[in-house]
């Protein structure tokens, strides 16, 4: 993303997480899937809920509320697995749901504070307040880096 | 130059470089043999032309030099001693550089000077200095035929089409064609003149070469060979018909009269060679090697030409896609069979079921295709061991049988380092110097046997030397200053799990580290190569008269036999291969030793390995029975029993790794799609066998 410019958009996907409206580029999503059963894998970081098959291919599959570590909600009809494609790896987000694909300019987009619904600064790219609605920009590389998480298995 | 080309360029060319390294190793043991001599000197010949042909001029000029000595040889005028031998193995040595240069998408240029200079010497004898200059003046451009004479020669597999040319009644011409010498556009008059012939026949070979014609690289005549029905008179009028020919001349071919021709061709080519050194034509050199068994040769060939036939070069990548979708079809092919199974419809049980035969032989037959000999692997060891035991001013003799072994594509492409670093170590550790085996009452010559066999589900490749063995004292004191295990455990651990320390991480028992082997990369590496492969690999020694490392390896990696089993609410897959067999077992006949439940199985004592705990699986209603289900599964010599709440069954599935994401996640090798669509992981037991 070195190039954007003040003129650019970005467009990215919206999506809930516990009544806060996130962001994320739009780019890496390959699709957006309903909730469906996951096959749990053990020793593994938590918030890694397990595997699911996804049209033959066994796809990871992240809770976000736990990737951040704001509170459990159960599993509903508005749950919806974000499915990215990372370097040939797929790996999917379950949020709270999303419905939205928006533009957003790059001119906009304004440095984090602090801590914003719980999740801490270094997985946020920045805010994005758009006429009344304020967006929190994710960092996906961030997310997706695990090494800081210490595993519970062996 | 084009990539088709290149390719069967380069396949052909590392075909030709192991029929030759075979074939010395065979001349080398059998230096009397001779007829051996004429299939080297074949191989080298075909490489040199098909180098020139690609315009490598390094490789041609090498093997060309090459040539002059096997002639040599197999003219009785130059004996096979181990002198002659390093020389000529320097050189393929080099030639192999060379092809994988240009593999690797290189010009195949290197400096091949030494290599030349060594080979004239043993060429030229003591007068090596004096005709150095000669040779090095070597072109290996086929020079126009400048005589008017029509003399054409033929290699093997030209005589075999022209033999069954003429079988199926067609005649063969050689026809030499004169353009006006103020032609402008040479290549095109070829051209046209091709076209004309391949009208009403074929042609099966051009002088010079098609490339050369093309490239204007000849003066002003050329000679064809044609096989075709018609009249000499007619193909004469048809090519006199296209503009700007001076003269045409037709004579028929007698296949016969090839072969004389031949022999006087080598007869020639035996004074040249004798008087100055080296060959300036190219094209004469094409000849049998040896006229006496030349009927034979003849025979072999054209039936070598049929089997040929029978088979067709597949690219490797469209094998992959075409397992890929099989896989996707062994997927639906379990779907299927729940859905039938569910809806309990007898003619929908009957196709299903026929449908499942139908895959399952096309599954065996498409795994089959991807099998290959061990052989693959194997047949560039020899080369090794010779050049090792000479660096290493040992003598060894490596055996290798069973090396017909078939084993899957994806694994023969793996095992080869790992085997090359079993092999160089028992060269390198096992086998003793010659005075050391002669005190030791041993010959001098130490045996390294490679054997490959298959049993059951698996190949087993074994590597046994008749060195000086393990020394398990080392290892134990090595082991213990490395921190690779605690005297405690030692006191409990056999003779063999001793060894097999041999292959702990952090572990090297050479004592100073030698070119050879233990080059900071351990025996560790080695095992989980064959372990990242669903293998194992296993040792044993007896002090002083050698030892055995044996791998054990699955035939085929991507469907495998697994048994289901279910744990909690969960399934998971554990491969048919480790599985010794199934039990219940009533829970008081288990006992508690060392804070480890086990129990009595067949005499034995089984420890129990309790999936449910070892998985975090989260309880089910706890349905108490007085009964375990055990999966008694094996590494090496080692069993455990895996505690499940249930077995499903026995099912082929399809592998799926389960992604960078999650790479190492402990005790589970991978994961599979089963027939209700559902993700069910595939058991490690490996791990969890201590």
């Amino acid at each position: 993303m070195a190039e954007e410019t003040a003129d650019d958009y970005l467009k990215v996907i919206v999506f809930q997480l516990k009544e806060e409206e996130y962001a994320m580029e739009v780019d890496y999503i390959q699709s957006i899937e309903r909730m469906q059963s996951v096959t749990r894998i053990p020793g593994v970081e938590s918030y890694i809920i397990g595997v699911m098959n996804l049209r033959g291919i066994i796809t990871p599959v992240i809770d976000l509320r736990k990737r951040f570590n704001i509170e459990r909600f159960e599993y509903d009809d508005a749950t919806r697995i974000l499915v990215l494609n990372k370097d040939d790896n797929e790996i999917g987000f379950i949020v709270d749901g999303a419905n939205d694909v928006m533009d957003i300019p790059v001119s906009e987009i304004e440095p984090t504070p602090e801590v914003v619904g719980g999740v801490a600064e270094e997985y946020l790219r920045g805010v994005v307040k758009l006429e009344d609605r304020l967006f929190t920009l994710l960092h996906l590389d961030k997310i997706l880096n695990k090494s800081e998480e210490k595993k519970t298995g062996a | 130059m084009s990539q088709e080309y290149l390719e069967v360029f380069i396949d052909e060319s590392q075909e030709h470089l192991q029929t030759l390294n075979d074939n010395l190793m065979q001349l080398e043991k059998e230096p009397e043999d001779i007829s051996i001599v004429g299939e080297i000197f074949r191989s080298a010949h075909t490489l040199k032309g098909m180098g020139a042909t690609m315009g490598f001029e390094d490789l041609a000029h090498l093997t060309h030099s090459m040539e002059n000595v096997l002639d040599l040889i197999r003219n009785e005028q130059l004996e096979v001693t181990s002198h002659v031998m390093d020389a000529v193995f320097e050189s393929v040595d080099d030639l192999e550089e060379m092809i994988l240069d240009i593999s690797k998408g290189g010009d195949g240029k290197r400096d091949v000077g030494e290599a030349v200079k060594k080979l004239e010497v043993l060429q030229n004898g003591e007068e090596a200095e004096a005709s150095s200059e000669t040779a090095a003046s070597v072109e290996e451009k086929p020079e126009p035929s400048a005589s008017s004479q029509i003399s054409e020669s033929f290699d093997e597999y030209e005589r075999t089409v022209l033999v069954q040319s003429v079988e199926q009644g067609y005649q063969p011409y050689i026809i030499e064609i004169t353009l006006d010498e103020n032609t402008m556009l040479k290549a095109a008059r070829v051209y046209m003149v091709f076209e004309v012939l391949e009208d009403i026949g074929d042609i099966i070979k051009s002088t010079p070469s098609a490339d050369d014609l093309e490239d204007e690289k000849f003066d002003s005549s050329f000679a064809v060979t044609v096989i075709s029905t018609a009249e000499a008179d007619e193909l004469e009028q048809r090519i006199m018909k296209v503009s700007e020919i001076t003269s045409v001349t037709i004579e028929e071919v007698n296949v016969d009269q090839a072969s004389e021709a031949e022999k006087d061709n080598k007869k020639e080519d035996k004074k040249e060679g004798n008087e100055s050194g080296a060959d300036s034509s190219s094209q004469k050199k094409e000849k049998p090697a040896k006229q006496d068994n030349n009927n034979d040769k003849k025979e072999s060939a054209g039936k070598k030409g049929s089997e040929l036939n029978k088979t067709i070069r597949v690219n490797i990548d469209r094998l992959d896609v075409l397992m890929n979708l099989f896989e996707e079809l062994v997927i639906d092919r379990g779907r299927l069979e729940q859905i039938s199974n569910d809806l309990n419809n007898s003619e929908l049980n009957e196709t299903v079921e026929r449908m499942s035969r139908i895959s399952g032989d096309l599954q065996e037959i498409i795994l089959n295709m991807r099998m290959m000999p061990v052989d693959q692997v194997f047949n560039r060891f020899p080369r090794m061991v010779r050049s090792l035991s000479k660096e290493l001013g040992k003598q060894v003799s490596l055996d290798i049988t069973g090396a017909e072994t078939e084993l899957d594509r994806t694994i023969i492409d793996e095992i080869g380092d790992p085997l090359v670093h079993l092999l160089r170590n028992s060269i390198d550790h096992g086998i003793e110097e010659p005075e050391e085996r002669e005190a030791a009452g041993k010959p001098a010559q130490g045996t390294v046997l490679l054997r490959a066999y298959h049993s059951g589900n698996n190949v087993f490749i074994e590597i046994e030397d008749d060195g000086a063995g393990i020394n398990k004292d080392k290892i134990i004191q090595k082991s213990l200053d490395n921190g690779v295990v605690t005297e405690e455990d030692l006191e409990k651990m056999t003779d063999q799990q001793i060894y097999g320390l041999l292959f702990a991480s952090g572990f090297s028992t050479a004592e100073e580290i030698t070119d050879i082997s233990g080059r900071g990369v351990g025996l560790d590496v080695v095992r989980s190569t064959f372990e990242s492969l669903g293998g194992t690999v296993t040792v044993d020694s007896e002090y002083g008269q050698g030892s055995l490392f044996s791998v054990q390896l699955p035939l085929t990696l991507s469907i495998i036999d697994v048994m289901l089993v279910e744990v909690g609410s969960e399934k998971y897959a554990v491969p048919l291969t480790a599985i010794v067999e199934t039990a219940i077992v009533n829970k008081n006949e288990v006992y508690s030793a060392h804070n480890q439940k086990v129990i009595d199985f067949r005499g034995k004592v089984v420890p129990l390995v309790f999936l449910n705990d070892i998985f975090d699986v989260p309880a089910k209603n706890e349905n108490e029975n007085d009964f375990y289900s055990l999966v008694i599964v094996s590494k090496g010599d080692k069993i455990a029993g895996l505690v499940v709440d249930s077995l499903i069954g026995q099912h082929d599935i399809v592998l799926k790794s389960l992604g960078n994401y999650l790479s190492n996640v402990f005790a589970i090798s991978g994961a599979t799609i089963l027939g209700d669509g559902q993700v069910a992981l595939i058991l490690d037991s490996n791990a969890l066998i201590k």
